[in-house]
Parts: C-alpha cells; structure tokens; sequence
C-alpha cells in the first residue's frame, strides 16, 4: 500500500476482492494452493466430506437445511460440522463436498460479497452473486479433477422480483436455476425422493422447515454418510429461513420441537419408513 | 541551459503543507462523535450517492475531508486492507490502529515523494464494547496521526465549529443528542441557521448492534427521514 498514488489506486480499481488477491496475494486464494503430483492417483485423498444439502422455495421466501455430519471414508469425521452459512443479509449457502475446501471458499464468498457492497455502496443483485459463486466454483476445477470438488447450493431473495430463489452448481462452475426445490450431497437422492413427496406450492415458513427436518431425516435413514437428528447429544440440523426481512437462523429450541414431532411421528407409525 | 533554483527542504515542506491545507479548508466540515450509544459520523453533504462517510469492517468507520478522488482511493484501499486481513486472519484482528498506522504512512509517503500532497483529512473510528474502548485517529494529509478523545471536527471553518461541538459535548450523549449536537456545530460555519436534513450525510456506529440488530456490521447509515426525525425530536 506505500506505492500508493491516485493513478495506481484507479488502475487497479475493481469492486471484486477475488479479483484483488488473484492480483495481488494469489496464494490466499483457496484453490490456489498447488497440489503435489499426482502419485496417489487413482487412490482419492482421505479428507473429511461434507453430505447432504436440501433446500426449498416457500410464500415468501427460501429455506435451506444441512445435516450435522462429515465423513471421511468410513469413519465419521464431525458430528457438529455446520454446512449452511448466511452469505449476506438475503442470501445462504449450503456446501457439500471437500469440507476444508469449501468452507475456504465460503469464507471467500462472504467477504467477496461484503467488499462488494462496501466499495460500491450497494448490494449485488441476486443474480450476480450467484454468478461470483460460479466463478469461484469454475477456479476450483483443477482441484475438483483431483477428487476434492465442492459443490454449493446457493439459495436467496431476490429483493426486486420479491421471490426466493435456488441456484444448484456443477464442479465446472455451470449455474442452474432450480425450481420448488432441490438437494446436493451424498444423501440428496433420498432426501429429493422425500422432498417430491412432501413439498407443496405455498408452504408456510414453519411447514418449510419441517419438511426441510423431515427430508434430512430420510436421506439419513438410508445414506450412512447424511446424519440424522440426535436427541442424545442435542443436535439438530442448521437450518436458514430468507424472506424480506433477511437470512435468519432458525432457533435450535424450534428444531428441537420440529424434530421431536417427525420422530415421535415416526414412532408412533410403527412402520418400516 | 536554465539552472535550477536552490529551494530549502523547510521551505518546499512549508509549500506543501500550506497548499494541502488551503484545500482542506475550501470544503465543508465533517463531525465524528464518541458518545454513550457508539459513534456519530455527520458531514455536511449534498450529494446523496459522492460519500464522505463509509464503513471499512464491521466496528471501523472512515470519514474524509478535502478531494473526492484522493480520499475515494484511500477509503478503497482501507476497504481492501481491511477484508484481506480479516480474512487471512480473522475477523476481530482488524484494528483501526492497523489500519491508521498505514494510512499514516501512505500519507506520509504521498507528502514526500510525490509531486504533490493528498489534499484531504482523514478520521479513522473504531466503536468499542464500552465508551472507554472507542478509538478516534485523526490522519492530516503529512502523514501525522493524533489519538483523539471524544470527538473530532475536520476541514472547513474546523476551529469554529470545533468550539461549537466543545461546548455542548458530554460523555452519556445518545446518538440523538450527538447528531443534533453535530449540526449544531456544522451551521456556525454557515450563512443560514439550519441545514436540511437532504444536506446532511449521517451515520452511526452502533455499539449494541449484535443486540439490537443482530449483525457485527456496526455501521449503519441513516436516510433522511431517520435524520430528519432525530432532528424533531428537539427537547
């Protein structure tokens, strides 16, 4: 910063901080670490994973769950990782894959957009945030052919249209919109098979949540990687409501109760599933 | 061949000292005030979107006086020091300390090595958990630093409206007395009795704002509407 003067500030104007370190401290980006040669190929890296992601569009807004495990092959690595960040004031991100990676990039991705909103003074709008995440998803490539890819679920409110929206990402950075409701993770093919079954238009924010529980809960039933809610230890997953009035955390007093309910429901079925 | 004139470095400093400072006095004036709710931020401006106050981290604010452009460029690189330590460190290691100390030396590079000075004056503000803990860094376009208690004024008519804001400045002000008692101070270097809340550019640093808001952003910047309310309130 001595070399300071208004020509160079100007030159290097940009309102992006990804932008800023790939210029000036490349080796802080998360992907930008170099590997070793490849020797082990064909044997994946044994790093902690982190599972399942489900997220929903309700009236007014999104939610969007994660379940509390990571795993590292067969052995459970955390069973209180937290998967589910506020991006900003109306936008989360849930993130399955390579834990440590990922939860670098989540890093980036907030104060990517803060920085943002800090030089220029105003929000990005929802569509360009979930372009810088596909960005930084597309920088994580050479990493990702390596084995250790990060896929986000990116979810927020779009204060123009005045609608949640979903966004789903493949390792090469592509952007999907997605409709109603979606999951990532090893768990998301039962958790979607729940979602189908138990998502309706027009759910109203505490029926959402109870769907997003009641979802986690199936993909945890027959996915050994997804962990399901734990009354012995308290453990619920962390789940995020957006709507107008910004991201909020839903307490873990209410999730308890949502839990109790869809367990003790379970129960009382006395049924297979 | 034409020779080049002998100049003293006491006397090239003295130029350059009192070019920046007849820049700084052109413009309006800008308040920060420490008091019992956070840290006030009032400058009078009319543009709604050519800033003068901005948030730099979450307890950190900045305030400038002088060219728009030269303290444009330095709260921009404030902004980027600020998120590149607090993201290869953490959050709570961003300090306005740090970040005053090296827009001291910025400054005082600017002042030396180049052709001219940065004609602008800078205040640096960190809210605290308690009053005692606020921290008030005045930084004048040489590169000096000054720890500053309760409150500054800079550019414009500075010492007239300082004695203003001196006189009514106590500790246990809320954040409603210490904009009113702002203005005050910014309409003694001014032709009319009162300033319109539409040329006024207000904003806070919001010592409670986990509590209250639930974000560590303490920054908070205040429409007219709030402004003009805060104003009414009169007792």
């Amino acid at each position: 910063m001595q070399e300071t003067t208004a020509n160079k500030v100007a030159a290097n104007a940009t309102s992006s901080f990804t932008e800023h370190l790939q210029r000036d401290r490349p080796e802080l980006l998360p992907y930008n670490r170099p590997l070793g040669n490849s020797e082990s190929a064909g044997q994946p890296l044994q790093v902690p994973h982190a599972t399942t992601i489900v997220a929903m569009t309700y009236a007014g807004g999104v939610v969007m769950a994660g379940d509390r495990r990571a795993t590292m092959g067969n052995i459970i690595a955390s069973r209180h990782i937290e998967k589910v960040f506020p991006a900003d004031q109306y936008s989360v991100l849930g993130i399955a894959g390579t834990a440590g990676i990922a939860i670098d990039l989540t890093r980036l991705f907030q104060v990517e957009l803060e920085h943002y909103e800090k030089i220029e003074g105003t929000l990005l709008s929802l569509d360009g945030k979930a372009n810088r995440l596909g960005a930084m998803i597309r920088g994580n490539l050479p990493m990702a052919m390596q084995g250790l890819a990060v896929v986000p679920l990116f979810a927020g409110f779009d204060t123009v249209a005045g609608v949640g929206r979903l966004f789903s990402y493949d390792v090469t950075g592509g952007r999907y919109e997605e409709q109603e409701h979606h999951a990532v993770g090893s768990g998301a093919m039962f958790a979607r098979g729940a979602l189908k079954k138990l998502w309706r238009p027009n759910l109203t924010e505490e029926e959402a949540v109870s769907v997003a529980v009641e979802s986690l809960y199936d993909a945890a039933d027959d996915d050994s990687a997804t962990g399901g809610p734990d009354p012995v230890r308290q453990l619920w997953p962390v789940v995020f409501t957006v709507n107008r009035a910004g991201a909020r955390r839903v307490a873990e007093r209410e999730l308890a109760a949502v839990a109790g309910t869809i367990i003790e429901s379970r129960a009382a079925a006395r049924r297979e599933a | 061949m034409t020779q080049q004139f002998y100049v003293s470095p006491e006397q090239l400093m003295k130029d350059r000292a009192d070019f920046a400072r007849k820049g700084i006095a052109r413009g309006r004036s800008v308040v920060v005030v420490s008091c019992e709710d956070g840290i006030a931020l009032v400058a009078e401006n009319p543009s709604p979107s050519l800033h003068k106050i901005g948030e730099i981290y979450d307890k950190i604010a900045f305030a400038a006086v002088g060219k728009y452009n030269e303290f444009e460029s330095l709260r921009q690189a404030g902004v980027r020091y600020a998120d590149i330590r607090g993201y290869s460190y953490d959050r709570e290691d961003v300090t306005a300390r740090g970040l005053a100390s090296v827009y001291a030396q910025s400054l005082g590079a600017v002042f030396t090595a180049e052709q001219k000075p940065f004609e602008v004056e800078l205040a640096v503000a960190e809210v605290g958990t308690s009053q005692d803990k606020d921290h008030l860094y005045r930084l004048t376009f040489d590169g000096s630093i000054a720890d500053e208690q309760g409150f500054i004024v800079m550019g414009g008519q500075a010492d007239k409206v300082s004695g203003a804001v001196e006189t009514g400045w106590q500790r246990d002000l809320s954040f409603a007395a210490a904009i009113r008692l702002a203005v005050k101070g910014l309409v003694t270097d001014n032709e009319s009795p009162d300033l319109p809340a539409a040329a006024l550019e207000v904003a806070v640093l919001d010592r409670g704002s986990e509590s209250s808001r639930g974000t560590r952003r303490a920054f908070r910047r205040l429409s007219d509407a709030d402004v003009m309310d805060l104003l009414a309130e009169e007792s």
